[in-house]
């Protein structure tokens, strides 16, 4: 079992480092670098151009910048932004911390909620509660976020006034400064999280519910809640930890759009701010971040499915 | 008759058996209904549109609708109706090329990396999964601010990210399938490689690719809209319901009509594809998975 | 029947509307009284309803399914119009039910202990702290070994017949006072088969349990039910005690069927039933059989049979009854081919072949390369006859299916030969080998669902190996297509279709079809028979025979069932865990002397005849590989001699020219 645990955590490691390459071949590829970012207009003047390239070290070969640089992300310190003078880490921090805390909100509320529709919808399958939760995960999940969370702006902020529709507060600012604000988008995040997750969770349970162990359980003479707690749910929700762990990483690397309709001063908005600055190196850091985010929670789920299902758990306990 | 008019026959059959099942069906029949209006939408629409789009009026900025402007106008005083009418082209164009595009480049390389299988497919996906750990704005708009906007970049670019994730479907069905007896048989047979490939596994794996390839059309308009909104899409003038939809949220508190009548047009297409490509698989028998977007 | 029966199912009627709003029946007004201390054996095929009528005794229907009329009663309780409370109460309490695939059938996250547990909590009397005790009592009744170590294990660990028994256990925790069984033995090997029976059969003497038994398996029937009724299209057709129905059935359906099951004592194949049993979809004018029925006349295709109750206590559904012994007079047993008569020489030569599954990793190849794993098959020298039919017998594991797919070139041999003719050596990739090669081995695969290409149709299929072996097409490939077709007995306008739209019995003649279309000189035949319905194999083997005796062809024929290998074999080779037990001709092997574990499979097998037992010799141990040295029958064998059995390989006695039995026992004292 420990062997496994191992085995799974290097292969963990092994796709961030790929990704780490794939993230700074892909940059490295692209024309100009750091410099002509940087200077802008005056990328005509040859001279400026090298001289800023010895001030950078861009000079050196690719593979010697590529050490340096994971070297220094491992231990945390992730070099300096496209000016040359500003920590990355400090910038990256700050949104990480309110990418962190909008997501953490948003799974706390969505991921709940949609178990519970999910199984209410899977059980009482083509009844009411089923038609009106299904309809409402697939307008959910067909609309873009943005239109959604405009939507939601336009009615609970704009109409009703319950809410603010935009956030003002600045990226270091503590957590508590981000209330009322956060609610809105926390809302419409939980909103699209919850529809994905409800329908797989829906279908899960349908297949269950219609397999032959649970029929059994019935002509035992098991009554209806206890076989559902105790046969049906446990083998339903287990499908269901993999696509919790694609959302969540979703929720901190993919809600870009979100960040920009709400202002929030998240990781998303740091990427699209970089990307437009072409400042490539807060970029990459980002890139780098969400990667190994992704991965980890990959990790979690592979693990919390190993360790949840009886057929692995004793594949690799009984020997 | 010989044996390959047979199969044409067979093919032309079974389409049009599919179709009566999808249009048996009310999600279908709304589907394909909202569908082909948007196609025909978007064909006519500069025939019909009552303004020109690009018309600036800047004494009717903002203005509310009224019988000359059935929409009102926007912040420039262009017109809202037309730009709606007209919105949906440049999506639709893009879209309806980079999704066949798509589905094409990651099926053919899905079913490629299932039947070499081994080891040398097990490494290769270990870079297709670490390539889709990287959140698909980041890597969509970094090609993008590097070669500009429009649709020359716009194409490929959708082309190449959408496609990615189609590999992993085609090689899934193509796992599924090659380990069936029916391939095993004609394995036996001693039939060549590339003869079990066209003859056993492709139109096997098509109805799986044809159902992927409509949800990836409806992924691929958010991701376009998307794009608009943020401003690295269309570029203005160009109507398109996204990009509408971001200059006008801001005055949403005081004329939202620039922002509702975007939304519906957004809206009834993608849902239009989303219950086709629902009504599709259940014709077709094709349990659909329900993955997140990209 | 007595008037105060336990289970009374009266006029019963179920069925399912269908998507057009037109009302499908499963049951049609069926009647059924259980008294306790009977078993009832309910016979049926595909179509019947029996399993329909079986949960329906529970107040149970698949979901779809509603009553259309009819009542249903449980010791005077009616079953559809009762309080859910009581419903629950009554599963699995009083009456309890054993399913068809408990592999399936037990929850997958809950161990083996909390599900009985939960049996007990539910329905017995025992006090909570005596359930860990109570599991374990009940483990035992059924005949488990190690019932404490079971109660920790999760389902998938167990073997099939072991989860089988668990589910007796459970449906045993409440000390039920009616038991529905549902094919409770499907899937699983001969001898374990056996064995639950045997204990199926005491459970029911010991607790006058009132028994519904519900197979397709004629041989289960006889050995655990006094009673039998046979359903036939939602219908039952026949009623009466066990000997009655199983010795002189008067329904044609029923003579038919057991006419058509090959039985050991026989050495010929057994007469055929054409057609196919009628699906529930299917609108029936009259009798329902009688499309089938060689009885058959005007009245009988016009209206349809009532039940007529006889006086010696059974009751038939046909016009004809009193005519079935004309039946008998009819049937001729048809002589099976001959064809060592001529020796036309050696079709096929298999020298000591040997394959392996296990891929050691290459961790363990560096660090214990003498660790590796005994080789699935091994030693398996055979010289096929041409013309001749070479059985192939044996449980799961061994081995027998994988001797096909190394002939057929779709597992690479480890080491050995494979000589065609005599003359040209076998290359063991399909790829590799010539097309003259390819063209001279077929295979036909066992499940007709899977072997044929869902997309594509009679016609196309046919092509394929008229294209790819004579280079034929338009008119001359569609003539010969049609030619195969009718040589399969299948229309011309089956070319059209799509196996969607086939019976499994006529899939599987297609695929005989594509295999004689490459008029090959060898056919590899993988469990033909075992997916088809019991009424169909008969003729699925009698037109295997047929084609055999037109062209000449050889067959290499693997199944588990020793009757159906009996019935078409020249020659048999008995296989246990990969190796070679006993080789000869059919009617040597199947008598005296015999290697042990032939002994225990031929003892194990259920004849539909009451009054046969079986005889148990081995135990149910399911094995999962070969032992490294020595015999491989050596862990179950009853006659073990002692160490040698461990460490030598069986010595090769030949008993008689062509028979020989591997075994260390001398031959006199086998």
């Amino acid at each position: 079992m420990l062997f496994m645990l191992i085995r799974r955590v290097l292969l963990g490691g092994v796709t961030v480092c790929i990704v780490s390459l794939i993230i700074f071949a892909g940059v490295e590829m692209l024309p100009g670098d750091a410099c002509t970012q940087f200077l802008g207009e005056y990328q005509a003047d040859e001279e400026l151009l090298a001289q800023c390239r010895k001030d950078l070290d861009l000079n050196r070969p690719p593979i010697d910048r590529f050490a340096e640089w994971t070297q220094g992300a491992i231990t945390g310190d992730l070099g300096l932004a496209a000016d040359g003078t500003t920590k990355i880490s400090t910038i990256v921090g700050d949104r990480l911390k309110n990418s962190l805390l909008l997501a953490f909100l948003a799974m706390a509320v969505g991921i709940p909620l949609a178990l519970f529709l999910g199984v209410v919808s899977g059980l009482w399958r083509d009844r009411l509660p089923d038609i009106i939760a299904s309809t409402l995960a697939i307008f959910a999940m067909t609309i873009p976020e943005f239109v959604s969370a405009t939507l939601l702006i336009l009615v609970l902020s704009v109409w009703l006034g319950w809410l603010p529709g935009i956030v003002l507060t600045s990226a270091a600012a503590p957590a508590s400064e981000f209330f009322p604000e956060i609610l809105l988008p926390m809302i419409v995040l939980s909103f699209v999280m919850c529809a994905h997750i409800m329908r797989m969770v829906r279908s899960s349970v349908i297949d269950v519910m219609a397999s032959d162990y649970v029929q059994m359980a019935t002509l035992k003479g098991v009554p209806y809640w206890q076989m559902v707690f105790r046969h049906a749910l446990p083998n339903a929700l287990l499908p269901a930890i993999n696509v919790v762990a694609l959302t969540i990483a979703w929720l901190l690397g993919g809600v870009v759009v979100i960040e920009v309709v709400f202002n929030y001063p998240g990781l998303g908005r740091l990427m699209i701010d970089s990307i437009s600055d072409r400042n490539l190196p807060v970029v990459q850091s980002i890139a780098l971040i969400v990667a190994s985010v992704y991965v980890c929670v990959n990790l979690a789920a592979d693990l919390l499915t190993m360790i949840a299902n009886p057929k692995l758990r004793t594949m690799y306990m009984r020997k | 008759m010989t044996v390959s008019s047979t199969s044409h026959q067979q093919e032309h059959g079974r389409f049009i058996t599919v179709m009566k099942d999808i249009l048996a069906r009310p999600s279908g029949r709304i589907g394909l209904t909202l569908v082909l209006f948007h196609i025909l939408l978007a064909l006519l629409s500069p025939l019909i549109a009552p303004y020109d789009f690009k018309l600036q009026n800047s004494s009717l900025m903002l203005s509310p609708p009224s019988s000359e402007h059935w929409l009102g106008a926007d912040h420039l005083g262009r017109d809202i109706l037309s730009r709606t009418l007209m919105g949906g082209r440049e999506a639709l164009l893009v879209t309806g090329i980079a999704t066949p595009l798509a589905v094409i480049w990651g099926g053919f390389i899905g079913i490629l990396f299932g039947l070499v299988g081994g080891r040398v497919d097990e490494v290769l996906m270990r870079i297709v999964d670490a390539f889709l750990s990287l959140p698909w704005i980041l890597k969509m708009l970094v090609l993008i601010v590097t070669f500009g906007t429009g649709i020359g970049v716009l194409i490929p670019t959708l082309t190449f990210f959408y496609g990615i994730p189609v590999i992993r479907v085609a090689r899934a069905a193509t796992h599924d399938i090659i380990a069936r007896d029916f391939v095993w048989a004609a394995k036996a047979r001693g039939h060549s490689r590339i003869s079990i490939i066209w003859r056993e596994l492709l139109p096997n794996v098509l109805d799986t690719l044809m159902v992927e390839g409509a949800m990836r059309w409806s992924w691929m308009l958010l991701a376009f809209s998307s794009l608009s909104f943020l401003g690295f899409g269309v570029s203005p003038p160009t109507p398109d319901w996204g990009l509408m939809i971001s200059d006008a949220r801001g005055f949403m508190s005081f004329a939202p009509w620039g922002v509702i009548a975007p939304v519906i047009g957004l809206s009834s297409l993608i849902i239009g594809i989303n219950l086709s490509a629902d009504a599709l698989a259940k014709a077709l028998g094709i349990d659909r998975a329900q993955k997140a977007p990209m | 029947m007595p008037q105060s029966s336990f289970i009374d199912i009266k006029n019963l009627s179920v069925g399912y509307t269908s998507r057009n709003g037109k009302i499908i029946p499963v049951l049609r007004d069926v009647n059924l009284s259980i008294t306790r201390g009977d078993s009832i054996g309910l016979v049926g095929e595909s179509g019947s309803g029996k399993s329909t009528l079986a949960l329906a005794a529970m107040g149970y229907f698949k979901r779809g399914l509603h009553v259309i009329s009819g009542q249903v009663q449980f010791d005077g309780i009616d079953m559809l119009n009762i309080e859910r409370n009581a419903l629950q109460r009554l599963r699995g309490g009083r009456l309890a039910l054993i399913p068809q695939n408990s592999g399936q059938s037990l929850t997958p996250n809950l161990r083996i202990g909390q599900q009985i547990s939960e049996a007990l909590r539910l329905h017995g009397d025992l006090p909570a702290t005596s359930f860990d005790v109570g599991v374990i009592d009940l483990l035992s009744q059924v005949r488990l070994p190690d019932p404490v170590g079971l109660t920790d294990r999760y389902p998938h660990e167990l073997s099939g017949g072991q989860q089988q028994r668990v589910a007796i256990a459970m449906a045993l925790a409440s000390n039920p006072e009616a038991l529905l069984l549902d094919e409770p033995t499907t899937g699983l090997d001969v001898t374990t088969q056996a064995h639950i029976m045997e204990l199926l059969r005491d459970l029911a003497k010991d607790r006058n349990l009132a028994m519904l038994y519900v197979s397709h398996d004629l041989g289960a029937i006889a050995r655990v039910c006094n009673k039998v009724m046979v359903m036939y299209a939602g219908e039952t057709v026949l009623t009466g005690s066990a000997k009655q129905v199983l010795l002189s059935p008067r329904h044609p359906y029923a003579h038919g069927l057991l006419v058509s099951i090959p039985r050991l004592n026989e050495a010929s194949l057994p007469q055929a039933l054409d057609g196919r049993p009628p699906m529930p979809s299917e609108t029936i004018t009259g009798c329902a059989f009688a499309d089938r029925c060689k009885l058959a006349d005007q009245t009988c295709h016009k209206s349809p049979p009532p039940l007529n109750h006889l006086e010696t206590g059974e009751a038939v559904r046909c016009f004809h009854h009193d005519q079935i012994g004309q039946l008998n007079q009819k049937t001729e047993k048809s002589a099976r081919s001959n064809p060592t008569a001529a020796d036309k020489g050696t079709a096929l030569s298999l020298a000591n072949l040997a394959v392996s599954y296990s891929q050691p990793g290459l961790l363990s190849k560096l660090f214990a390369p003498q660790d590796t794993p005994p080789s699935t098959v091994d030693r398996i020298t055979i010289d096929i006859k041409k013309g001749e039919t070479l059985g192939l017998v044996g449980e799961s594991g061994s081995g027998k299916s994988t001797i096909l797919k190394t002939i057929a070139g779709m597992v690479p041999a480890q080491s050995g030969n494979i000589i065609l003719n005599q003359a040209e050596r076998l290359d063991m990739m399909v790829e590799k080998r010539p097309a003259a090669h390819l063209r001279q081995v077929q295979i036909i695969f066992q499940n007709p669902d899977d072997s044929l290409n869902p997309r594509h149709t009679v016609a196309q299929v046919l092509a394929q190996p008229l294209r790819l072996y004579y280079g034929l097409s338009g008119t001359p490939l569609r003539d010969r297509s049609i030619d195969i077709l009718e040589q399969v007995r299948l229309g011309e306008h089956y070319l059209e279709r799509l196996p969607s739209q086939l019976s499994g019995g006529e899939k599987q003649r297609v695929a005989i079809a594509r295999a004689f279309a490459a008029d090959p000189e060898i056919i590899l035949c993988d469990e033909v028979t075992s997916a088809l319905d019991v009424s169909v194999q008969a003729a699925v083997l009698d037109l295997l025979d047929v084609l055999k005796r037109q062209d000449g062809t050889t067959y290499i024929f693997v199944s588990h069932d020793l009757a159906v290998v009996k019935a078409i074999s020249d020659r048999v080779a008995v296989l246990y865990q990969g190796r070679i037990c006993e080789i000869g001709p059919v009617a040597a092997v199947y008598s005296a002397p015999f290697h042990p574990y032939t002994d225990a499979l031929l003892g194990a097998v259920l004849e539909p005849d009451p009054d046969v037992a079986p005889r148990l010799t081995a135990d149910d141990v399911v094995e999962l590989s070969p032992p490294k040295t020595g015999c491989p029958f050596q862990r179950r064998c009853p006659r073990k001699l002692g160490s040698i059995c461990e460490t030598d390989i069986p010595t090769a006695q030949e008993i008689a020219p062509g028979h020989v039995i591997h075994c260390h026992i001398p031959q006199l004292d086998l």
